[in-house]
Formats: structure tokens, C-alpha cells, sequence
């Protein structure tokens, strides 16, 4: 029956899928780079809109919810997938709401008598069947991708505006972002970029070798002299991880220190982050060592190993007041307005998965 | 009389009014220095050491050497000019095997006793001009090779009074035995006892339950942490390590074998790790005339982090290796190590293997840098527990008992 194959072809899909997220973080396992995990999971719930069995949006939601925490359950540390699928619930929304024919404005606002009648709302929407919610809900997925498609080059597009010529840049290990960012201001600017290499991994000598190739002029340091040189510096441009709800970051090891070295310098911090890396989740305690990594900390003193304690954290949360600015596709924003712009974004039921 | 006293003070103040300048090493820029320092190697007849690779421009001024091609590959060897001792110790400096500034200084006093043996006074001359000019040329050799640390340019100006000052009527075996006692009794003083001493004043800062954390290998450092858990305090160590140079795992060594529970991250773990301490110890290359502190590149970060979350940062120096120059950037005054160190291999394959044929990338491995005073808390010299401002006045103290 073509409904059962599809359906165990479906399921196949996503056992690879969590497989593949299982295997390694962002940078390490098959799925290299966010933009890639981000995109990939977005094409996984474009396949199940379309070939999962529904009738009502609230069956797919509900379907999608599953999913969505199977999937973020396989890899804490990749908060991009769980934004795709907050995204794909408030997409879902959205278009059964207008399906509906209900205006959007009534929906989104927030009043008293909303919050005090919230409960009982939202039990008896999404259970009426409408005939083009399916067509209407992947074109908002296609949508989507074509967004996803766009972001590093909105980004770079910003560059020359905050880029200006014989500038030191710093930059920290290796954001495929913040690279285009960079070489796209560097066709029409010259300037100076200083990248540190961000041990124990070292992604700093990649994005080096990349810059370089396009004739930026670029230099090296070692994580311990990023204090040194700062005072020569005139912007800190860094990728990151995920942004987090209250507009700080979790980024790599040593932006942390990065950050409070840009501030006693009084040098702007600037982040190249797309949308999707906006996550509603608010600073946790757990970071996440990488397995395997130890083993690049301590390469001789085998002899000594057992009797020591070696720790090798992954992200660093730098708080929102040590940084200046985001740079996203959708154009530039303080972190303070990172909140609003989650609003619009995600729906605040769909914050915990 | 208050007139009098009045202009005998501005008298005082006047008189040391003497202007550095800047070591020939820190002018590389300037051609006409670099002709003159040629000149004056090649009246030595040691050979000029070239540089190596492309160098940062913010850092033209500064030598960039590479290890792979030490000064004594451009010797004879047995060279007639300089002593076998003095070579010795210039390529262990250019080669990393002889590291740290007590440990230099140390070595280097050493090598200066050989050479005091095996002296003899050329007929009519004065051994006590004649053994300062034989001392240049090895100078300025150990400076090619590696150029020197603050603490051995105050060995080395100790020797050279202690030397101009022998008696010209003092016999020769006896000028000897006096120079090498003295050369002994500066090693016990300044080094020996002066690290005893700190050991006393800084083991009072430990408590039990200490949390404190360590940077790098600093010989007095370890030694203090070694005094106190003699001493039962109970305490655990975290040290922290850098690329390229790796030192910590030296210092871990030395912890781990005595019996000190210890915890090792690298630098880039600093603010994970930092809520977990409760001290931070410092070892010092120098301390600058204005407070500032030059260390091992790093330690200003460490510094900085710590103040932000409120963690008392202690460092520890002796007092010979204070410094009456002034420096505000660890730009002007700085060595650069050689650039080939920050290469690594991960998963097989080296990013930055050929870095020469890029013309655009450029490798900086920066050896030292300086902390401003304002976040260190206390430093723990020989002389006592004084802020980091106060080392003018040490200075100045030094230099009237002398």
C-alpha cells in the first residue's frame, strides 16, 4: 500500500536523521555547521507535513511536537533544531488562524482578559479541518527554507556598513558567518583581521587560511594573548552558537573572556548571527564537554593522568551587557530587543516543547 | 636654614635624572640601529642573528628568530672568542631547554663563575677593566641568542660593579675567590632566601579549603604551593595552561608529585572554571617602575577575568626583578617567539603548513605581556606584602643601600 510505504519511508527518514544528530555536534558529525542542521531539519518536517497522516492542525502539531523533542532529546547542545521546529508550530499556527479567517491582530495581542481566559482558548482551536491547510503550511515551510537559504549572504550585505578601512578586526575561531561577513566588506575595504585560534580545537588556523586566500591580511594569536592585543583592536566581530532569549550568548570556549577584554577596551562586540540561532531558552549551567576532547588537553603525561581532573568545557555564556550589537539577515538590533523580536518568532506555548 | 634644607631635597630629586634608553634589541626598525648593533657584533665577532618570516607590522620594532637555525650553526666551534660555557648556555636559552627567569638567571650566574676560573689577567692590565670588556661580547652573544630578561640585566649589572669595584692591589686568586663568593651570596639572597621569605608571607594567605589557581610553571609559585602542603594547609590547585608554549603541564608535574590534588584546564576555560576559586597566585618576569606587571603572555587575562568575579589576585615576585622601566602596552617592549610553535596538527592535517607562501597571514606568538596595576590585589616580594604600586619605593630603597 503506498500509504504504509510512505509512512516506514517517513520513519526511516527520521531514525536517520536522529542517528546522524546523535553522532556529533554542530562542526564534528555528518551535519556540519548550524545553517546545514537548520536546514536539514527543515526539510525532515516538510516530509512529514506532507506524508504524515493528519486531519486537523492539531494532530500535526501535535505530531510535530513528538518529533521535535525525539529530536532535540539526541543532541541538547544543537538548540537549531528545536528553533526549526518552533518555527514550523508558529508557521502552523499562523496559517490555520488565517485559514480560519480570523484577523491575526486579535490573535497576537496580549491583554488581561487573554491571559485570564487563555486556558479554555486554546483547547478548542485547531481541531477544524481545512482543505488547503496542507498546501498552505508547506508553502510557508518553502518559504522558510528560502529564508534559511538567504542568511549568510543578508548578512554579508550589511558589511560595509560597519566595516570602515585600516581597521583591526578580532575575530574568535571559526564562523562560516562571520568569514563571508568579512570577505564580502574586504572586495571593496582593506583592513587588518587578528584571529585567535581558540584551543584546544584550533578552528581559528581554518578561518585564518580562509581569510588569507582572499588577501585579507590576517595574523594569528594564541588564545592567551587576546588581552595583549586588544588594545590595538578596533572591533570584535564573533560568531556564535545560539542567542539566547535574554539576549546573551552561548558561544564558543573563550568568548566569555573575549568579551570582558572588549569591554575594559571599550571596543564595540559585534555578533553575525542569522535568526534561527535565537533560541527562547534562558542561560543554563550545563555545558557540554565534548567526548574525545580531553585527549588534545593533556597529549604526554600519561603517568600523571589518572591522578589529575581535566576539564574541557564546549560554550561559554557571555551575558547581554557586554555585548553591542547583532547583526542578523533581518538587519542590525541591541540586545535588549533581542525578546521582542523572539515574540514574533516563536509562540510562548510552544517555548517548551 | 629652611632655605637650605629646601634646596638640598631638590637637589635629591635631581640627581638620579639619568634617561634610559631604549635596548638595541627593541629598535629594529630603525636602520641606523640595526648598522650600529652589526658593527659592534662584528668588532665582537659574533655572528648578527637574521629574523625569520613575515612580521606583524604592529611588531616590525621587535626580532622575530626561528628556532630551527640557533646562532651557534653561524659559530666555529671551539670558538676562540667566546667561552664554551657562555655557547652552552646560548643555545639552552635559543632552544627553550633553559626557561623561566629565576631559572635563567641562575644559569646564567653559573656560567659566569666558569668563566671568572677560568680568567687570567692578560699582562698590564687591570683585571677589573679588562673582565668587564671580556663579559661584552658574551652579552651580546646570550642576547642574540635570547634576548635577556629584566632579571638578568640586574645580575648582570651586579657583576659588573661588583667586578669594577675589586681593588687594584688585590692579587688575582684573591679577586677570584671574591667574585665567586659574591656571585654565590647573590643566588642565596636574592633567589634561595628571598623565595623562602615569600614562602612565609604568602603560606599565611592560604587557608584550608583554598580553591587557588595557577598560571603556567612559575618556579616560585610551585615552590610556594609545595611549602604549604608540607605545612598541612588543605587546599586544591587548578592550572591553567596555553598554547603554544604548554607550560603548565610542567607545573602540574611538580604538584602531582607531591600529592596535591589538582584540576588542569586551558585558558579558554578560564571563566568556566573561575566561580570555583578562591585565589589566584601570579609568578612575574618583571615589575615595571609604574606598577605594571610583565608576566608570561596570558596573565593579564587571568588578571582581568579574576577581577570581574572578585577573586583576590596575589603575585608573587622577588625583589631583583624589579625594573625601573616603564611600559604601559605589551606592544613596545616584547619578544616574539618563533612563529613556526602556533602550528598544530588536528585529525592529520596541519592548517597553517605553509603559512610562508601566504603573503597575507601572519603568525604572532607573543611571549610576554603587561598587567595593569589596578587588578592586582597584593604583591608578595621578599621585602613584604606591598601593592603594586609601591615598587618605585623599593626601588629607590634598593638603590640608596647600594
Amino acid at each position: 500500500m503506498p500509504g504504509a510505504d510512505k509512512e516506514t519511508d517517513l520513519t526511516e527518514r527520521i531514525e536517520a536523521f536522529l542517528a546522524d544528530l546523535k553522532r556529533g555536534g554542530s562542526g564534528t558529525g555528518p551535519l556540519r555547521g548550524s545553517g546545514e542542521m537548520a536546514r536539514e531539519t527543515t526539510y525532515l518536517l516538510r516530509r512529514i507535513t506532507a506524508q504524515a497522516r493528519w486531519s486537523s492542525a492539531g494532530d500535526l502539531m501535535e505530531i510535530i511536537r513528538n518529533e521535535g523533542r525525539r529530536m532535540t532529546a539526541a543532541q541538547p547542545s544543537e538548540t537549531t533544531v528545536g528553533n526549526m521546529v518552533r518555527r514550523v508550530l508558529k508557521i502552523i499556527r499562523e496559517e490555520y488562524a488565517r485559514s480560519r479567517g480570523s484577523s491575526e491582530e486579535t490573535e497576537q495581542q496580549e491583554s488581561l482578559h487573554k491571559l485570564l481566559t487563555a486556558g479554555e482558548l486554546s483547547e478548542e482551536n485547531f481541531r477544524q479541518h481545512f482543505v488547503h491547510l496542507k498546501a498552505n503550511v508547506i508553502e510557508a515551510i518553502n518559504e522558510l527554507l528560502t529564508e534559511l537559504d538567504g542568511t549568510t549572504d543578508n548578512i554579508a550585505m550589511q558589511a560595509l556598513e560597519h566595516i570602515h578601512s585600516n581597521e583591526v578586526i578580532m575575530t574568535v575561531g571559526r564562523s562560516r558567518t562571520v568569514e563571508a561577513f568579512l570577505k564580502d566588506a574586504a572586495r571593496k575595504r582593506k583592513f587588518h583581521v587578528i584571529v585567535a585560534e581558540c584551543a584546544p580545537f584550533c578552528q581559528g588556523h581554518e578561518m585564518a587560511t580562509g581569510l588569507s586566500k582572499v588577501g585579507i591580511e590576517t595574523t594569528v594569536i594564541a588564545d592567551a594573548a587576546i588581552f595583549a592585543v586588544m588594545s590595538r583592536v578596533n572591533k570584535v566581530i564573533i560568531g556564535t552558537q545560539t542567542v539566547l532569549a535574554n539576549g546573551g550568548l552561548r558561544a564558543v570556549n573563550g568568548t566569555h573572556s573575549v568579551a570582558l577584554a572588549a569591554r575594559h577596551h571599550s571596543t564595540p562586540l559585534i555578533i553575525c548571527a542569522p535568526m534561527f540561532k535565537l533560541s527562547p531558552q534562558v542561560f543554563t549551567t550545563i555545558f557540554y564537554p565534548f567526548p574525545g576532547s580531553f585527549s588534545y588537553c593533556l597529549p604526554v603525561l600519561r603517568e600523571i593522568l589518572s591522578k589529575v581532573n581535566v576539564h574541557c568545557p564546549v560554550f561559554d555564556y557571555v551575558p547581554p551587557e557586554l555585548i553591542t550589537l547583532f547583526i542578523s539577515n533581518i538587519g542590525g538590533n541591541a540586545p535588549s530587543y533581542i525578546y521582542r523580536l523572539m515574540s514574533e518568532l516563536y509562540h510562548p506555548e510552544d517555548h517548551k516543547l | 636654614s629652611g632655605l637650605g634644607m629646601f634646596s638640598t631635597i631638590i637637589c635629591g630629586f635631581l640627581s638620579p635624572l639619568v634617561v634610559k634608553r631604549l635596548p638595541e634589541h627593541v629598535q629594529v626598525d630603525d636602520p641606523a640601529v640595526v648598522k650600529r648593533l652589526a658593527k659592534k657584533l662584528e668588532r665582537q665577532q659574533i655572528p648578527l642573528r637574521s629574523d625569520y618570516g613575515y612580521k606583524v607590522s604592529l611588531f616590525s620594532h621587535l626580532h622575530q628568530y626561528s628556532r630551527k637555525a640557533p646562532l651557534t650553526q653561524l659559530l666555529s666551534i671551539p670558538s676562540t672568542v667566546i667561552h664554551p660555557s657562555i655557547v652552552r648556555l646560548g643555545l639552552q636559552y635559543s632552544q627553550g631547554i633553559v626557561a623561566g627567569s629565576n631559572a635563567r638567571s641562575v644559569a646564567l650566574l653559573h656560567a659566569f663563575k666558569q668563566v671568572i676560573r677560568d680568567y687570567t689577567t692578560p699582562p698590564n692590565e687591570e683585571l677589573s677593566r679588562d673582565l668587564v670588556n671580556k663579559l661584552k661580547p658574551y652579552i651580546s652573544f646570550l642576547n642574540q641568542c635570547r634576548p635577556l630578561s629584566a632579571s638578568m640585566g640586574n645580575a648582570i649589572k651586579y657583576i659588573k660593579k661588583e667586578i669594577s669595584n675589586i681593588p687594584s692591589q688585590c692579587k688575582e686568586e684573591e679577586a677570584k675567590t671574591k667574585l665567586l663568593k659574591c656571585i654565590d651570596r647573590y643566588i642565596e639572597e636574592k633567589i634561595v632566601l628571598a623565595a623562602k621569605a615569600i614562602s612565609k608571607y604568602a603560606i599565611e594567605k592560604i587557608s584550608d579549603g583554598d580553591v587557588i589557581l595557577v598560571y603556567g610553571c612559575s618556579s616560585l609559585v610551585n615552590h610556594i604551593l609545595c611549602e604549604a602542603f608540607e605545612k598541612s594547609r588543605k587546599f586544591r590547585v587548578i592550572v591553567v595552561d596555553s598554547r603554544p608554549r604548554l607550560e603548565g603541564r610542567e607545573a602540574l608535574r611538580r604538584l602531582v608529585q607531591r600529592g596535591i590534588s589538582c584540576t588542569y584546564v586551558l585558558i579558554s576555560a578560564l571563566s568556566y572554571i573561575l566561580p570555583e576559586v578562591s585565589k589566584v597566585f601570579l609568578g612575574a618576569h618583571a615589575l615595571l617602575a609604574n606598577g605594571y606587571v610583565m608576566s608570561r603572555v596570558g596573565t593579564s587575562q587571568i588578571a582581568l577575568v579574576a577581577r570581574t568575579f572578585n577573586v583576590p589576585v596575589l603575585v608573587c615576585c622577588e625583589t631583583y626583578k624589579f625594573c625601573e622601566r616603564v611600559q604601559t602596552d605589551s606592544f613596545v617592549s616584547n619578544e616574539l617567539d618563533d612563529p613556526d610553535d602556533l602550528m598544530v596538527t588536528r585529525k592529520g592535517k596541519t592548517q597553517l603548513e605553509n603559512w610562508q607562501d601566504v603573503s597575507s597571514l601572519g603568525l604572532l606568538n607573543l611571549v610576554y605581556d603587561v598587567t595593569p596595576p589596578d587588578f592586582v590585589d597584593l604583591v608578595i616580594t621578599d621585602l613584604g606584602m606591598i601593592p603594586c604600586t609601591s615598587v618605585p619605593v623599593v626601588l629607590r630603597v634598593k638603590n640608596l643601600d647600594q
